[in-house]
């Protein structure tokens, strides 16, 4: 708070006013000369807070006009709730086919178990030749049926199996949505970081932000409502594309 | 189609990994090895007389993309048929693939019977 060399002297001329105004005895005119002198003090303090006030400014506008930052708050917060909001469908997608295909496979399996076990009773009474020719005749229809029973339920259970196995893909696809996720809360954490740190210490505005890059690179998976761009829709759509490349 | 071959599943998520190569079982193809991306692919191939390559694209470490143009620049190796089976979607990635020299592309999710399709096309051509 240096003080400039004109109020130095005016301070001075005034001090020595006021002491010739308290030594004659005028003391109306010695309170106004001290009013004048507070009045000094009271315009460096209202400089210094103007001064502060602007810095500050300067740097929360530095921070907020960081193109990183607005791009966090316009896009990628909205966004991330949006894939959230896709992991959560997808992982319920997966578990409703993974489910369904556990009950239509559970029923194909207590089928073959209860007749095994009846065929099994029937042949330990053949061999211990417990059976009439008419009861072989019956058991050897059963066995026959059996058997055809057995090849399509076993294939249907295949069939189902392989739905259970297909379905897991879920667990890439929502792992590559939810690291996007992370990497953003990432991103923010560090701008708050910042944003303590300036409001702290008003010393170094924002800064740099590299821009994003807009290459080819992988982007994960399209996430419904998030990624508009021109993305495809499903296989028929990178098979037309492909043929129309000369595929 | 000589289901004997050996062929390289390459994929930063051992679940999609287990799930191709099961599926490539079904399919009668039991000669497979696993990859987690192309840094650690690219010496397996060059090392392994690889006759298939499926691949991923977005992996950390070295991309599918980049997996497919280093494969197509190594002489030894520019003539292995290579499948891509991704989540990427975007059409100018598709395109890239394809100029890359990609024989062919299934995007994520899939099923059983695209992959079986795929495969068979590209050995049919690679057969013709």
């Amino acid at each position: 708070m240096a003080n400039s060399p004109e109020q130095g002297t005016d301070k001075l001329q005034l001090a020595k006013s006021l002491v010739d105004l308290l030594e004659a005895g005028n003391d109306q005119d010695a309170v106004s000369v001290i009013a004048e002198l507070a009045g000094f003090r009271d315009s460096m303090l209202f400089q210094e807070v103007g001064r502060l006030k602007l810095e500050l400014h300067d740097s929360i506008n530095g921070f907020v006009m960081d193109a990183r930052f607005a791009d966090i708050a316009q896009n990628e917060m909205p966004n991330a709730a949006e894939r959230l909001r896709y992991v959560i469908a997808t992982t319920e997608q997966a578990a409703n086919t993974t489910l369904g295909a556990v009950e239509e496979s559970l029923p194909l399996a207590d089928s073959l178990r209860s007749d095994a076990r009846h065929l099994a009773d029937q042949w330990a009474k053949f061999k211990s030749r417990q059976l009439t020719v008419e009861d072989f005749r019956d058991l050897s229809v059963e066995l026959s049926d059996f058997l055809k029973v057995t090849q399509a339920n076993t294939e249907a259970l295949h069939e189902r199996l392989s739905e259970v196995l297909l379905a897991q893909g879920y667990q890439d696809i929502t792992g590559q949505v939810i690291r996007k996720v992370i990497d953003l809360v990432n991103d923010v954490e560090g701008k708050l970081v910042e944003l303590v740190r300036l409001s702290g210490h008003r010393s170094k505005p924002a800064a740099e932000t590299t821009g994003r890059e807009k290459d080819i690179s992988a982007q994960g998976p399209a996430v419904p409502g998030v990624d508009k761009g021109d993305v495809v829709h499903g296989q028929d759509d990178v098979d037309d594309l492909l043929s129309s490349l000369g595929f | 189609m000589n289901k004997n071959m050996k062929i390289l599943i390459v994929d930063d998520f051992s679940t999609m990994r287990r799930i191709i190569k099961n599926l490539l079982r079904d399919l009668g193809f039991t000669n497979t090895q696993e990859a987690d991306d192309g840094t650690t692919a690219l010496p397996m191939l060059q090392s392994g007389s690889f006759d298939f390559l499926i691949t991923d694209w977005n992996m950390p470490g070295m991309q599918g993309i980049d997996l497919l143009k280093a494969v197509r620049a190594d002489d030894r190796l520019k003539g292995i048929p290579v499948l891509m089976v991704t989540a990427e979607s975007k059409r100018e990635q598709i395109v890239e693939a394809a100029q890359a020299g990609v024989n062919g592309y299934v995007v994520k999710p899939f099923t059983a019977g695209t992959l079986e399709e795929k495969i068979n096309k590209i050995f049919e051509r690679v057969a013709a």
